[in-house]
């Protein structure tokens, strides 16, 4: 199913830089995404990783270079287009709708990337969810295996539960790029595990692309084709995972100390 | 230059009176994470108790300052923490709002009850004499009270710099400001040092309020109500955080307002529109320029996840079989009502109720911007005004009918909505809620004056202008029609609240990163529920015409914008019934409280009941009603279902596991699954 039509890589960063208050958080990274490839970018704490993910979403603007997904500039346009290109994403710190039940956030986020929800829609009486919507939100949910928790309000979840939520809502949008950070803290080894199952499952069958952001470098390198990785703001290492590990510049900022 | 001096020199008093308020607004800001609506009803007890002590009880100046601004003023800023704003989590920008505005509104209201209403000339000043000139610059007299606000400006501005900076205590409630939580992990008392900063700030509020009195030779609450926007677009422009700033910025509108008057001549429409809307362009101007005051409430505090869930609301929690009976209950309710509004009902109480649906059209719109838009406006009064307007002049000038012209009114006030909406794009909370505020008084002191009869009277409203027989606003014609305005924008909200529109506003209200995140266009979200709001505030606006039989400034004047806010809170903003309540509570007890004698405060006692009530927000954010029909709910399916019901007084009020929550998407699984983790640890 992998999308074979375009040439060139998905998603392509190319210099991008950002600072906050002088401080580089992330400068001059140039870092590109094929077509459902998985990439996963790890670093230590600090190294710039989410700031990057937030100028590939557009939560943030950088100062400099260039992003594109498919050929077209990011750089323009608003978070929401971006999510409408088919960029999907969860967070660091868990943003999910506390009122909502479970099933509701993943029917919303279906609306949303679709455009599907007018206001005359609802005025008329059509807002009601399709055959179809049911259909792909409860496919999702068994994926991800939260369908138990389908119509619980979101605010009575725990962490990794809710971890899951923002996990699901991306997936239901059927991202061409899937940008998680951190999907697996809060969650115990064995969720760990289902989690990089499900991510591959993914990948294989719907040649979805992945940026992970993840400090178990367990599962990373059990879930991606490539490793980039980050510290102090800049692109150290690039290659698959066991040769970055190997790679004595990535050991150094990791270990803080000459391998 | 002696003639700009001449006029300039004069406005320095009203601009320390301004620089004080502004600095104690910042104050308050920065220690407590409070934006202090009710800065200006401090200020306006200690300036009362002031000049009832020196000129009732015929004490010594120095005793009644000692007595209302060194004592009692301190002691009202520690009670308002104690006992309300502590327990308000530090995020919660509404729920401070709200506590703040329901002080502004019903402080004044219930000193008229508890002492009456009648105003008191020539308040004394606290140190130099009045009516002494001490010295002139460039020939322009500076008396007693020019010294004395001068004098304590700078020794209060002084004092208070030097505590936030150099202090360890300023230290200490900078920190309290993110979050009292996590100082105290710090081993920092944050109680105790709010509780200091609140008291520092109500002495300032209390000497500003002393201060003030003499300057207007007069003693109204008015005059705090305009020294607080204007105070208001002073901290503005420093951010809420530079004291100086907001000295200077209070200081230079007090000279320019001043100046102005003097140069610009004298009745013109310039004198009266410019003068009188200076602090809210001084205030706009802010909010839309400094670019600081789009973050402020951006800030979350880092514990804020041990907070407890928000509950559900009655009716998600209620037994099937009780819903049904509920259900058959409302209707039955509703077939009584209609037929007794037609049939037996006195004439007086038809007027009531019939006042009831119009206010509950009205606040409609609140649920729309409040409720599902989670933003709190404070221009309702305001948009129901400009549909008001409109379809009288239309009526008035082109012989439109009301009602077509009240769908034209409707229209008009949802495009001044949509024209607030992009304005305040990226604004929210606090920043929204000044800037609604200074557009209401732009309209109260600029737009509405313009479209009144002449010389602001009231523009009568015609029983022509409606036709439909209804001559008689009292009568069962108008009923009928209030009853289905009301019916139909009923409809219309429950629709949007149904439908994605509804889901967008509240994935927006749960988190607007992820909402955008995922493709929702926030900026014409914003603009929708504004706009739909407007309208329906508008059609309310043209029904209150009708009901009132004229349009005049007074039925839409901004403080009323506020009364709503504290009227609808209590009765629950986030659902249609809470609109209906609130309408109909509204005009029901007005209508008992008439019976009450005249001396125990009549319209103002109405005023104190709401705002009393809206200081539940902070506890009950669903509102009290809200909250105690939830509870009784839940204690009669106790007793009738002695399994499945929990005690709602239980940690987060959560009934999971009990009652399953209504609402239930089709196809999706059981949803009494427990929680799989403790419901705290997520942030």
């Amino acid at each position: 199913m992998a999308d074979e039509a375009g040439s060139g890589p998905l998603l392509e960063v190319t210099g991008v830089s950002k600072t906050f208050g002088g401080v580089a958080a992330v400068s001059g990274v140039t870092l590109s995404v094929g077509r459902g490839e998985s990439v996963g970018l790890v670093g230590p704490n600090g190294a710039g990783k989410t700031t990057l993910f937030n100028c590939v979403g557009g939560q943030l603007r950088p100062e400099q270079g260039r992003v594109e997904l498919e050929g077209t500039d990011l750089l323009d346009l608003p978070t929401y287009k971006r999510a409408r290109l088919g960029i999907g994403r969860t967070y660091q710190r868990i943003e999910v709708f506390p009122d909502m039940t479970v099933w509701d956030h993943l029917l919303v986020a279906v609306r949303a990337r679709w455009c599907t929800g007018r206001i005359w829609k609802d005025l008329s009486r059509r807002s009601a969810p399709s055959a179809e919507e049911k259909d792909r939100v409860d496919s999702v949910l068994e994926l991800v295996g939260i369908e138990r928790q389908a119509g619980t309000t979101v605010s009575t979840l725990g962490l990794g539960s809710c971890r899951l939520v923002e996990l699901a809502r991306a997936l239901v949008c059927e991202p061409v790029l899937l940008m998680a950070d951190e999907p697996s803290s809060g969650l115990d080894i064995h969720e760990t595990h289902e989690l990089a199952n499900v991510l591959t499952k993914l990948q294989r069958e719907r040649g979805m692309a992945m940026l992970l952001v993840e400090h178990d470098l367990g599962m990373v390198g059990e879930v991606v084709d490539r490793t980039v990785v980050m510290n102090l703001g800049v692109v150290i290492a690039d290659g698959t995972f066991d040769e970055v590990m190997a790679d004595p510049a990535v050991r150094e900022a990791y270990l803080g100390v000459k391998a | 230059m002696e003639h700009f001096l001449g006029f300039a020199i004069p406005g320095v008093p009203y601009g320390c009176t301004y620089a004080i308020v502004a600095v104690g607004l910042v104050l308050t800001y920065q220690a407590t994470g409070v934006f202090n609506f009710a800065y200006g009803a401090q200020a306006y007890i200690s300036g009362y108790a002031f000049t009832k002590l020196v000129q009732t009880a015929h004490l010594p100046v120095g005793v009644a300052f000692v007595l209302s601004v060194v004592v009692l003023a301190p002691l009202i800023g520690l009670a308002f923490d104690r006992l309300l704003f502590s327990k308000i989590p530090n995020s919660n920008t509404t729920a401070k709002l709200v506590t703040g505005i329901s002080l502004f509104v019903g402080i004044p209201s219930l000193l008229a009850v508890l002492f009456g209403s009648n105003n008191t000339y020539s308040p004394p000043s606290i140190i130099f004499n009045p009516d002494t000139v001490y010295f002139r610059v460039v020939g322009t007299p500076v008396n007693g009270i020019y010294l004395t606000t001068i004098l304590t400006t700078v020794v209060i501005l002084v004092a208070l710099v030097v505590l936030m900076r150099f202090s360890s205590l300023g230290l200490q409630m900078r920190g309290a400001v993110e979050s009292r939580r996590l100082i105290e992990l710090d081993g920092v008392n944050a109680g105790r040092v709010v509780a200091i900063a609140w008291m520092i700030s109500g002495f300032m509020a209390g000497l500003a309020g002393v201060l003030l009195a003499p300057i207007y030779g007069q003693l109204q609450f008015d005059d705090y109500a305009a020294l607080m926007v204007a105070a208001f677009a002073a901290a503005a422009w420093a951010v809420l955080r530079s004291m100086p700033i907001a000295a200077l910025v209070g200081v230079a509108m007090g000279v320019l307002a001043t100046t102005l008057q003097g140069y610009l001549p004298v009745s013109s429409v310039w004198s009266s529109a410019v003068l009188t809307s200076l602090p809210f362009i001084v205030l706009v101007a802010a909010l839309l320029i400094v670019p600081g005051l789009r973050t402020l409430d951006s800030t979350k505090d880092p514990l804020s996840s041990v907070d407890p869930p928000t509950p559900p609301t009655a009716a998600a929690i209620r037994a099937p079989q009780i819903e049904k009976v509920t259900r058959v209950g409302w209707y039955i309710l509703l077939a009584a009502f209609v037929i007794s509004m037609l049939t037996w009902l006195p004439t007086t109480w038809e007027n009531v109720f019939n006042a009831g649906l119009v206010y509950s059209t009205v606040f409609l719109s609140i649920t729309l911007i409040t409720g599902m838009g989670g933003q709190l406006s404070l221009a309702q009064a305001t948009l129901a005004g400009v549909g008001a307007f409109t379809a009288a002049q239309l009526a008035n000038h082109f012989g439109l009918n009301l009602l077509l012209g009240g769908l034209v009114g409707a229209v008009a006030a949802a495009l001044v909505a949509t024209v607030l909406a992009f304005a305040s794009v990226r604004l929210r909370g606090l920043g929204l809620a000044l800037l609604t505020i200074a557009a209401a008084l732009f309209f109260d002191n600029t737009v509405f004056p313009q479209l009144t009869a002449t010389n602001g009277t009231s523009l009568q409203v015609k029983p022509q202008w409606v036709g439909l027989g209804i001559s008689n606003p009292n009568g069962h014609a108008f009923f009928v029609l209030a009853m289905v305005v009301l019916v139909a924008c009923i409809v219309v909200v429950r629709l949007i609240h149904r439908g994605t529109t509804g889901r967008f506003l509240g994935a927006m209200r749960g988190s607007e990163t992820a909402a955008s995140g995922m493709g929702i266009n926030l900026r014409w979200q914003h603009i929708v529920i504004f706009a739909l709001s407007g309208a329906v505030a508008g059609v309310g606006g043209t029904m209150l015409s009708i009901q009132q039989q004229q349009v005049n400034p007074q039925l839409f004047v901004y403080l009323l914008s506020l009364v709503y806010v504290v009227v609808v809170v209590p009765t629950g903003a986030n659902t249609v019934e809470g609109a209906v309540q609130a309408g109909f509570g509204y005009v029901i007890i007005s209508q008992l409280l008439t019976y009450v004698p005249s001396r125990f405060g009549g319209n103002s006692l109405e005023v104190v009941f709401f705002a009393f009530g809206a200081l539940t927000y902070a506890r009950h954010p669903e509102g009290i009603l809200e909250y105690q029909k939830r509870k009784s709910t839940l204690r009669f399916q106790n007793l009738l279902f002695k399994d499945s019901a929990v005690d709602p007084g239980s940690p987060g009020g959560s009934t999971r596991g009990a009652v399953a929550p209504r609402g239930r998407p089709p196809g999706g699984g059981g949803a009494d699954t427990p929680a799989t983790a403790g419901a705290g640890d997520h942030g």
